[in-house]
């Protein structure tokens, strides 16, 4: 297979995927600006400027779920603290947006952020140097996860725990981070987190240009992930992925390094999580240490799950999806939600085990195979009835 | 431990309310409301204080019991604490109720001026303590009092429980007073002292008497104290003896103090062993009955149960039931029986719940192990959201029986409550039935059959299907059990199960799967571990370094402390 046969494969699978999912690109890229700003406030296309962050929102998520799907769906790896990876990308970013807001804090502190002066700090932390300049955060988002991932995955991986005992020990470091990140004197803002954030490098973060862009920008990175996953999968390094996924034991014989593969997919994972994190704050306007919490990343592995995980696109879609019902039933009926969340892991887990995309592609299937072996089935027919 | 629990339970009850951004933003909108209106306050006191240094000095200094009362409603803060320690001063019987009313904030104004006390429904005049008919509350203002007010409130009454009939409420007063002395404490205690009878209480202001000769000017005297003080146990008397320490010049005393603090420095320490020793005794029992009904799950099906901790939450609310339907319906006399009833009830409803969980869901995802943790963690967001809409999401409170309150007081002012001592006993008690039922039992020979070697069992005639609910029924209704236990030392509440999953989970994973004994030994080592690091470090902390110590631990050992051997060992 050359080079054009892979590029064929990363941008798009078959010509009709590629199509629906550029146009679906194009729709969020183009129609959500334009229905914001361009269209008038009476009209009844016009979108309010809180759904654009919403739906930035949305899209920093479907990221998360992305980099899930590629340890999970493609590595067999479920790990239950990628919230986490997605939260540390958050507080970097939000370091850095912290650092932006100088004397127009409460307390008009030119360095130190308000939670320090409120805690009678003197000076900054030495983790928090370099954190006012943008380029120095942008390489902590995508560091620190990364580095954790590695570290925590090394010892993990070597010691072949595998199945759920790492489901476990990733959502007991997803709970030890949670419950580090409660302490005020761990210096990152406690219980109320970071929050009161002015600008993004220079641009204000309530103006509607900047919400605009900055789901643009979640929009992007997306798009991004989605190409680099599809890469990745697409070459020999995502076809080991997958053996070690269905029969780790048997690659391990054939003399593949088991612990580098799942480690390159669970570092690049935890950066692509971290990223949807760094994209999620700034639209949200908050991170708190909430993000930790084991509850946040379970849910992740059901958006995976309802999309169909193994396809990059489905837990997109998963994500998408959930949340917008998450924001619509949360709100309109507030005791149903948890109901429904919980309907729907085991409904998905019974009955759907390969999501909405794999019935998709199960259907098409059989609709496939009708087509093509009805002739077939017509003619042994017949020839039963000749002997008869 | 209840501290523990209470902050975890905060921490998860924040982590779980589900729009996170929204309620952050409004807990920052609401402390700077509050910062707002702090800072109002604080405006309008400052004007108040300048008309009432005025009007203080108008009125008259208080002379009699009644100007005393009436000085009470004084205009500011400095009026009334005066009031106050002249009506200390009058050894009259009617102060100390009209005290403790202000203290509690019974105390009100009428349209008149004049006080009354609120009792109930009814009011009674402050002065002549006769009751008064016809007031509206409405019409009333009550005596606003601050913290320094109530600081001064509390020494004065202190002083006069000094004089109560209970012996015990005097030995308080007694230990009371010497923390935070009075002007005349030292008289008050001489006069008290003089005239007590009970021993224990003779000893108790002995000993609070020479703390406040501590601070005598007369060297004998501090000498003295040192003297009756240091066989003492009581922390806040080493307190006394330091700051004396740092006040005091002449070398002898300085001496004396110093040996004597050392001592009880030492003995203290021991009973901090005691008491770290049995707090983790009490966490890891109490870790152990939750993690038992998990490791039998994981051990015999493999199955990564999720749900446990709502199947505690169930059983603690099965408790709360219970005690609630012999409140209703039966005699007050046999109130306190209701924990015995609830045990068994606990358990039969877990059980029942975990096997219908088994039969309708979890049977269809063997083999599946991820699919399962997914299906069962949808489970516990049902089961939880269910008890919500039923119960509502406040704590509800679960009273221990009679026969559960108070405990075993120990030296230094330790005591080892009867509620955790029982649950200590209780959880071995579970421990040592299983483990008899498992071994001896032909239900437990087929269930360990079925761990070891699933097919083989199923060939040799073994019904696996059955095994696999009933072993289910079992693991949930013993987190039914650990659920009751749970009741009697904290409050239940639908996040109850939440609490304490991880850390179960902890528990299976460091001692080994599907190993009683190894429950066993990761319960109580991870519990006394915790209590042990949690004085150092404090209590997140200490979570924070056992999780991490875990992590590190089972690179090393994947498969627990207790490791299964033999052919099903490696799956």
């Amino acid at each position: 297979m050359g080079q054009r046969g892979l590029l064929v494969r990363v941008l798009a699978g078959s010509p009709a995927a590629a199509v629906s999912l550029l146009l679906f690109a194009i729709v969020l890229a183009v129609a959500v600006p334009v229905m914001n700003a361009v269209l008038p406030p009476t009209s009844p296309l016009h979108l309010p400027d809180y759904v654009v962050p919403l739906l930035g929102k949305y899209l920093c998520y479907a990221m998360l779920a992305l980099a899930l799907d590629l340890v999970w769906g493609y590595c067999g790896v479920l790990s239950l603290g990628h919230g986490a990876f997605f939260a540390l990308g958050g507080y970097a970013m939000g370091m850095y947006l912290m650092r932006q807001i100088g004397t127009r804090g409460v307390y008009r502190d030119p360095i130190l952020p308000d939670f320090m002066v409120f805690l009678n700090w003197k000076s900054l932390p030495w983790y928090w140097y370099g954190f006012d300049h943008f380029w120095f955060a942008v390489a902590m988002v995508l560091v620190v996860p990364g580095l954790l991932a590695a570290v925590f995955g090394f010892f993990a991986f070597r010691s072949r725990i595998t199945g759920v005992y790492l489901s476990i020990i990733t959502q007991a470091m997803t709970y030890a981070l949670l419950l580090a990140f409660f302490r005020n004197d761990l210096g990152f803002g406690g219980n109320n987190g970071l929050t009161d954030f002015k600008d993004l490098l220079g641009f204000n973060l309530q103006a509607r240009g900047t919400k605009i862009a900055l789901y643009l920008a979640s929009l992007a990175a997306l798009g991004f992930a989605l190409l680099l996953c599809r890469l990745v999968v697409a070459t020999k390094l995502g076809r080991v992925m997958m053996a070690v996924r269905d029969a780790e034991t048997r690659v391990r014989f054939l003399g593949y390094d088991v612990t580098s593969v799942k480690l390159f997919a669970f570092v690049l994972s935890a950066v692509l999580a971290g990223i949807a994190g760094a994209l999620y704050v700034p639209q949200i306007g908050i991170i708190n240490p909430s993000e930790f919490s084991p509850g946040n990343s379970i849910e992740i592995a059901i958006w995976v799950a309802v999309g169909g995980r193994g396809t990059l696109v489905g837990p997109i879609l998963g994500a998408l999806a959930v949340n917008a019902a998450k924001t619509y039933l949360s709100a309109a009926f507030p005791e149903t939600w948890l109901y429904c969340l919980g309907g729907l892991f085991i409904l998905v887990t019974l009955l759907l085990p390969k999501g909405v995309i794999g019935v998709v592609d199960q259907l098409r299937l059989s609709r496939h195979q009708a087509a093509t072996l009805a002739p077939e089935v017509a003619t042994l027919a017949e020839e039963r009835k000749q002997h008869a | 431990m209840a501290h523990l629990a209470r902050l975890i339970l905060v921490l998860v009850v924040l982590a779980f309310s589900a729009p996170l951004s929204v309620h952050a933003q409004d807990s920052a909108a609401a402390s700077d409301d509050q910062s707002a209106a702090g800072a109002q306050d604080q405006d309008t006191s400052g004007t108040e204080n300048g008309e009432a240094g005025q009007a203080a000095q108008e009125e008259a200094a208080p002379h009699d019991f009644a100007s005393g009362v009436a000085a009470l409603n004084g205009d500011n803060f400095d009026t009334k604490i005066a009031a106050v320690n002249f009506l200390a001063g009058l050894s009259d019987p009617r102060v100390v109720p009209v005290l403790q009313a202000l203290a509690a904030e019974r105390l009100f104004v009428q349209m008149d001026g004049s006080l009354v006390i609120k009792r109930g429904n009814n009011y009674e005049d402050a002065v002549s303590g006769k009751p008064v008919s016809g007031v509206k509350p409405d019409d009333l203002s009550e005596v606003v009092i601050n913290n320094r007010l109530r600081g001064i409130l509390e020494g004065v009454l202190g002083q006069s429980a000094l004089l109560s009939p209970d012996p015990e409420k005097r030995i308080a007063a007694a230990q009371a007073i010497a923390q935070q002395p009075t002007p005349n404490a030292i008289g008050d205690l001489t006069k008290a002292l003089a005239k007590e009878a009970n021993p224990a209480v003779r000893s108790a202001m002995d000993d609070s008497l020479a703390m406040l000769d501590l601070g005598s000017a007369d060297k004998a005297r501090r000498l003295a104290a040192i003297e009756r003080l240091k066989g003492s146990n009581d922390p806040a008397v080493r307190g006394q003896l330091l700051r004396l320490l740092g006040k005091e010049s002449d070398p002898e005393v300085k001496n004396a103090a110093q040996t004597a603090a050392d001592d009880i420095s030492r003995r203290l320490s021991f009973i901090g062993i005691g008491v770290d020793l049995f707090e983790g005794l009490s966490l890891g029992s109490i870790l152990l009955l939750a993690a038992i009904g998990l490791s039998i799950t994981f051990g015999v099906m493999g199955v990564i149960n999720m749900a446990h901790g709502e199947m505690i939450m169930l059983g603690a609310y099965s408790a709360f039931v219970v005690q609630q339907l012999f409140r209703s319906f039966l005699p007050s006399g046999v109130l306190d029986a209701y924990l015995v009833v609830a045990v068994p009830v606990a358990f039969a409803v877990t059980a029942l719940v975990g096997i219908a969980l088994e039969r309708t869901v979890i049977r269809f995802l063997y083999g599946r192990p991820l699919e399962t943790l997914l299906a069962t963690w949808g489970i516990s967001l049902i089961l939880q959201q269910g008890v919500r809409s039923l119960f509502g999401p406040d704590n509800q409170a679960v009273a221990n029986p009679d026969w559960m309150t108070g405990g075993l007081p120990l030296m230094g002012g330790f005591t080892l409550t009867w509620n955790r001592l029982v649950i200590i006993f209780f959880c071995f008690a579970v421990l040592g039935a299983l483990a008899a039922y498992l071994r001896y039992s032909s239900f437990g020979l087929h269930m360990r059959a079925v761990a070891q070697n699933r097919a083989m069992a199923s060939a040799m005639g073994i019904r696996t299907e059955r095994i696999d609910a009933l072993a289910f029924g079992l693991g949930s209704g013993i987190a039914g059990i650990a659920g009751v236990a749970l009741s009697q030392i904290g409050n239940v509440s639908p996040n109850l199960g939440q609490i304490y999953i991880v850390n179960c989970f902890m528990v299976v994973v460091f001692g080994g799967v599907g190993s009683l004994w190894g429950t066993l030994a990761g319960a109580l080592s991870l519990g006394i571990a915790t209590k042990f690091i949690e004085p150092f470090a404090g209590a997140i902390v200490g979570q924070i370094l056992v999780l991490v110590f875990i992590i590190l631990f089972i690179q090393r050992r994947p498969r627990g402390l207790f490791a299964l051997k033999g052919r099903t060992a490696e799956a």
